[in-house]
Parts: C-alpha cells; sequence; structure tokens
C-alpha cells in the first residue's frame, strides 16, 4: 500500500556535522499491516516516520502510496491519509483550546476548513462517545483546555484524535515513552483496541522489545539508517527478545552475553 | 480631566481599538510579532483620502482601503512564509517599503481633505454635536469588529488559526497549511488596521505619512493593559479585554498629559515615554498585586 523506495536522507549536508540519517531504506507497507519499529537511538526510527508524513523531502528514493507518487507532497497535504501520535504528549493537541475544539479540529483532518462553526453542537454526542472509551473522564470535560490534562490524558485523546478520521495509515513514534508504566500500558491497550476496531495500517516505534513482540504481525529493525530486520508473521512469533538481542548486539559488532538481558 | 478630555481619549480609544484587534490577531492569536502596522495604518488613510479626493463616497473610500492593509499584511505573511524571512523582519521590510508606497498614492507626504465630506458628516447631519458623533460611530465600528472577530475564531477556518498559533505541528499533522493560515492572519489584521487608519485619517481631515508612527508600541500597550484589566480566559473575553485597553490606554494617556506639577507639565512629544511607563507598569501590575497578597 505505502511503499519507501531507497529512500537516503543527509542532514546538515556538506558540513561537518552531516549525518546519513536514512541509507537507501526500503520497506514495503501492506494494507493491515501492524510493524513494531525497533533499533537503537539515532537509528533512524523517527526520520523514518518523519519522512512518511512529509515532514522533510528525501534526497533520493521514492515514496508511493496505492501506486500513486507522493515523494514531493507537503506534509499537510499528505495528513489527509495519515493520523499521528507524536513521543511528547504536549505535541498532539492545542494546550488553549478545548478538549471539544481539539477534537474538532482533528474531525475535519483532510477536509476543506470554512466559516461554519467549529464546534458544531450534533456532534458532541460523538466526541463524548469516543471519550468515554477511554475511561478517564474526559467525557465530562469537554469544555475543559487541554493545557490542563495531564500527558495520559493528553496522549490518550491524541490518539482518539489520529483516529476519528480513519487515516489510511497510523504513526505512532514512540508515544507511550513519556508516560509512567501504568499510564503507558493504558495508552498501549488504547492503541490495540483502536488499531483492531478499525483494522488500521499501522506503523508504531517503541523501545521495548517485549512490546514490539508481542504487538503487531511484524517487526523491522533499524540500525544506522538502514533497515536491517524485517520479519512477520510465524517467524515473529519464534523471536524471543533473547533472538532480537543478539541480533542486535551482532550489529553493533558487540560480543552477545545473557547479562546484557538486564539492560532491558 | 475636563469632560472634552475624556470624550477625547474615548473616541481614540474606540477608533484605535480596531488597530488593537489586529494587533491582539498578530501578537496573541497568531503569535507573529508584525511591525507592518505602522505601516498599513497610514496606507489605509491615504487610500480612503485620495479616494475621498477624488470624489468618492466617505463611506465607500472605507472599502479600498480595508483591502489595501489586507494586500500589505499578505505581503507580509508571504515574505515569511514563501521566502523564509524571520517574521519580524519581513514586516519592518513592508513598514519600510509603504513609506514610499504611501507617498506614491497620496503623490506628497500628506493629504488634506479640508472641505470634503467624512463618515462623520452622516451623523452630525442627524443633529449629533459633533464632539460625540465620533465615539458613536467608532463605538459602532470597534464593537462591530470585536464581534466579528470572536465569530470567525470559533469557525472552522477561525479554529485552525487559532491552533496554528498555538501549535502549528499539531494543526499540520492535522491538514491544516500553517503558512496560508498565517498570510491570510496577518492580512486580516492589517485589512482592520488600515481601516482604523482610514477613520482616523476622516476624523483627523488629513492623512500623513508618518502618523504609524508608534502605533505597534500602542498597539501592544493597549494589549497589555486589557490583559491586565480582565486577566486570561476564554478568546472572546481577551478580545473585548483589547477593546477595553485601547480605551484605558487613550484614558492614560490624556491623564498623564493633563498632570502639572509646578513649571512642569507634559507635552505630546513625551507620548513615547509615557507609553514605555505604561507598559512597564501594566507588565508589573499582576506580580505586585500577587506580592501585595501575600
Ligand atoms: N532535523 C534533523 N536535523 C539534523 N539531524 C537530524 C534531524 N533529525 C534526525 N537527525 C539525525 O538523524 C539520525 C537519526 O535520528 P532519528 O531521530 O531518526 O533516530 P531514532 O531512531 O528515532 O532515535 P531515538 O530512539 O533516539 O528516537 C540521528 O543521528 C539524528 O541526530
Ligand atoms: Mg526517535
Amino acid at each position: 500500500m505505502l511503499t519507501l523506495k531507497n529512500i537516503t536522507k543527509r542532514f546538515h549536508k556538506g558540513s561537518v556535522n552531516e549525518v546519513l540519517a536514512l541509507n537507501d531504506v526500503n520497506l514495503d507497507i501492506r494494507q493491515g499491516d501492524f510493524i513494531a519499529v525497533i533499533g537503537s537511538n539515532g537509528a533512524g526510527k523517527s526520520t523514518t516516520l518523519n519522512c512518511i508524513a512529509g515532514g522533510f523531502f528525501p534526497d533520493q528514493g521514492s515514496i508511493t502510496l496505492d501506486g500513486a507518487d507522493i515523494t514531493a507532497w507537503p506534509e499537510y497535504k499528505r495528513a489527509r491519509f495519515i493520523g499521528r501520535v507524536f513521543q511528547d504528549p504536549l505535541m498532539g493537541s492545542a494546550a488553549s483550546l478545548t478538549i471539544e475544539e481539539n477534537m474538532a479540529l482533528a474531525d475535519r483532518r483532510g477536509k476543506p476548513r470554512g466559516l461554519s462553526l467549529g464546534v458544531k453542537s450534533k456532534d458532541r454526542a460523538r466526541y463524548r462517545e469516543l471519550l468515554s472509551q477511554i475511561g478517564l473522564g474526559l467525557e465530562d470535560r469537554l469544555k475543559d483546555k487541554v493545557g490542563l490534562l495531564s500527558g495520559g490524558q493528553r496522549q490518550s485523546l491524541t490518539m482518539i484524535m489520529a483516529t476519528m478520521v480513519r487515516p489510511e495509515i497510523l504513526l505512532l513514534d514512540e508515544h507511550t515513552a513519556a508516560l509512567d508504566p501504568k499510564t503507558a500500558a493504558q495508552v498501549l491497550e488504547l492503541t490495540q483496541r483502536i488499531v483492531d476496531t478499525h483494522k488500521l495500517t499501522t506503523l508504531m516505534v517503541t523501545h521495548n522489545m517485549n512490546h514490539a513482540l508481542r504487538q503487531g504481525n511484524r517487526l523491522i529493525m533499524m540500525h544506522q539508517g538502514s533497515v536491517f530486520l524485517d520479519i512477520e508473521g510465524e517467524q515473529k512469533e519464534r523471536f524471543s527478545v533473547e533472538d532480537l538481542l543478539e541480533r542486535f548486539y551482532t550489529l553493533k559488532g558487540e560480543e552477545f552475553s545473557s547479562d546484557k538481558m538486564l539492560l532491558v | 480631566m475636563s469632560f472634552y478630555a475624556f470624550i477625547g481619549a474615548l473616541e481614540q480609544g474606540l477608533v484605535y481599538g480596531l488597530m488593537v484587534l489586529g494587533v491582539y490577531l498578530t501578537f496573541r492569536i497568531l503569535d507573529f510579532p508584525d511591525l507592518t502596522v505602522d505601516g498599513s495604518l497610514p496606507l489605509g488613510a491615504a487610500v480612503s483620502s485620495v479616494c475621498i479626493g477624488a470624489g468618492m463616497d466617505p463611506y465607500l473610500s472605507l472599502v479600498p482601503a480595508t483591502l489595501a492593509g489586507f494586500c500589505a499584511g499578505a505581503v507580509t505573511g508571504l515574505l515569511n512564509t514563501r521566502l523564509k524571512i524571520l517574521h519580524l523582519l519581513a514586516s519592518i521590510l513592508t513598514m519600510i517599503a509603504l513609506y514610499s508606497i504611501n507617498i506614491r498614492i497620496m503623490g506628497r507626504p500628506n493629504f488634506t481633505l479640508l472641505g470634503k465630506s467624512t463618515v462623520l458628516d452622516s451623523l452630525t447631519a442627524f443633529g449629533l454635536p459633533s464632539s460625540m458623533a465620533g465615539t458613536c460611530l467608532f463605538a459602532a465600528f470597534t464593537v462591530s469588529a470585536a464581534l466579528a472577530l470572536i465569530w470567525f475564531t470559533r469557525t472552522e477556518l477561525g479554529q485552525a488559526m487559532l491552533a496554528t498559533g498555538d501549535n502549528p505541528r499539531m494543526i499540520t499533522a492535522l491538514g491544516v497549511n500553517t503558512g496560508n493560515m498565517i498570510v491570510l492572519g496577518v492580512g486580516l489584521s492589517n485589512a482592520l488596521v488600515a481601516l482604523c487608519g482610514a477613520l482616523v485619517a476622516q476624523n483627523q481631515g488629513a492623512a500623513d505619512v508618518n502618523m504609524g508612527v508608534g502605533t505597534i508600541v500602542a498597539g501592544l500597550a493597549s494589549v497589555i493593559i486589557g490583559e491586565t484589566l480582565l486577566g486570561q480566559g476564554r478568546i472572546s473575553r481577551m478580545i473585548i479585554a483589547a477593546v477595553l485597553g485601547s480605551v484605558a490606554y487613550r484614558l492614560a494617556i490624556a491623564l498623564a498629559l493633563g498632570v502639572k506639577l509646578g513649571e512642569f507639565s507634559f507635552s505630546p512629544s513625551d507620548l513615547n515615554l509615557i507609553t514605555a511607563f505604561i507598559v512597564v507598569a501594566a507588565l508589573t501590575a499582576p506580580r505586585l498585586k500577587r506580592k501585595m497578597a501575600r
């Protein structure tokens, strides 16, 4: 459905700080895939997601969606088919606007915006219904400013907002990393529920190998800007955290020992 | 303060309220520090005056003046979003360019409306004393503009604009071209400022290329005073605060100009100094209040 072909991206090109962030990345994302993306810091996971979302244009390579070349599409135009949740819980909603105003903004993702009322009273019941799914009591706080919410509440709201208009593809970049373990588990559970209900094609970056192995049908490991491991289905089911770590340290050229399990 | 000084300050506060609404839109809603206003205020004045000079109806002349202001703002927005020039610098460039343009429009540095009919004549014709005519007319304009702005911030488009100022990454991810929002917002802001300039010129009976000097400072002072008076809250409340701030600012200026200490009294050229003091006072007042409460 979405294909990245030979994508290369360098930042600070030509300066001493030049980084090869993506090095000939090839990825074929199929309809209904739930792909967990893992890899060490600086491996290029966020850059890959940003590249799909249109945050920058690649130096080389092409991105196609259902056969159409979208490499040159700006970010706001790609938003029509992309739902996003960022690592920073503050990133996904506007603090000075209320919960219902934020939801109304998300409700028009990829649609024209005109001079009719932003928050329509006929939509409130649906907003409440959506919010009640996450069980945080937000359905009774439609008129509260989002800035008043906790990180976990905001991230759950962003999760709902990203999927109000069904996205062709959902991009999650360590979206539970800034939350405490209990809240993170809740948001992860919400994620799984939403992805299942809408049968969403999803890319989820995580540093938690357990999550990566447990969730989704497919797993990719990135290293130094390239995809080094791409497993799915039964092959993925057979993988253990230990197998992943072994691959990981082989990549880094380090000896794998089970002591390193302690670091997980 | 005499009654006339009071009415005069009220009138000024109301007419400049339009400009303050514009400044509020860029500085507070879009988070875009825009100095174009120092040039778009005389632009509105020049366009309206020249149109009246050419025989146009004074009310009708407000339309091209407002449109000209929109274009000036849009140019600043385009310089910033398309050519990637820093917002502050982009607005300064438009502002100085407008100095030349305004003189071109008028054919000289100023343009008098002596003997021409203005929007105020329509009210004095009804028998309203001329001292009250301005106040009533400008109140109508500014209150309508404030209501229109409040309505706009509640529309889909207005909400997208609020989000552009608050969290551009988020609203881009929701499919909004923030560049377009900035061009539109800065354009609307300068449209209001130019409308203000047109009314000021008709009220004074002349347009002058230098009449815009210090507009941005006065606008900011008014916005801050309004926020100090009404506190933070919903957008609609803040928009009303901006208009009240404008009136309070002009009253404060009038009061300061009326102060006499023996031989000493302020002259109009001290205005900038007084404004600076007022802004400092307004900025520190909330903190002082908190200290006193403790
Ligand atoms: N906008 C940018 N400007 C300059 N360098 C960048 C930019 N974005 C990413 N990089 C660099 O590209 C490389 C890949 O970064 P990326 O953020 O994709 O890593 P990541 O896999 O998401 O890591 P992490 O797990 O730490 O989030 C890094 O070396 C990073 O410094
Ligand atoms: Mg990252």
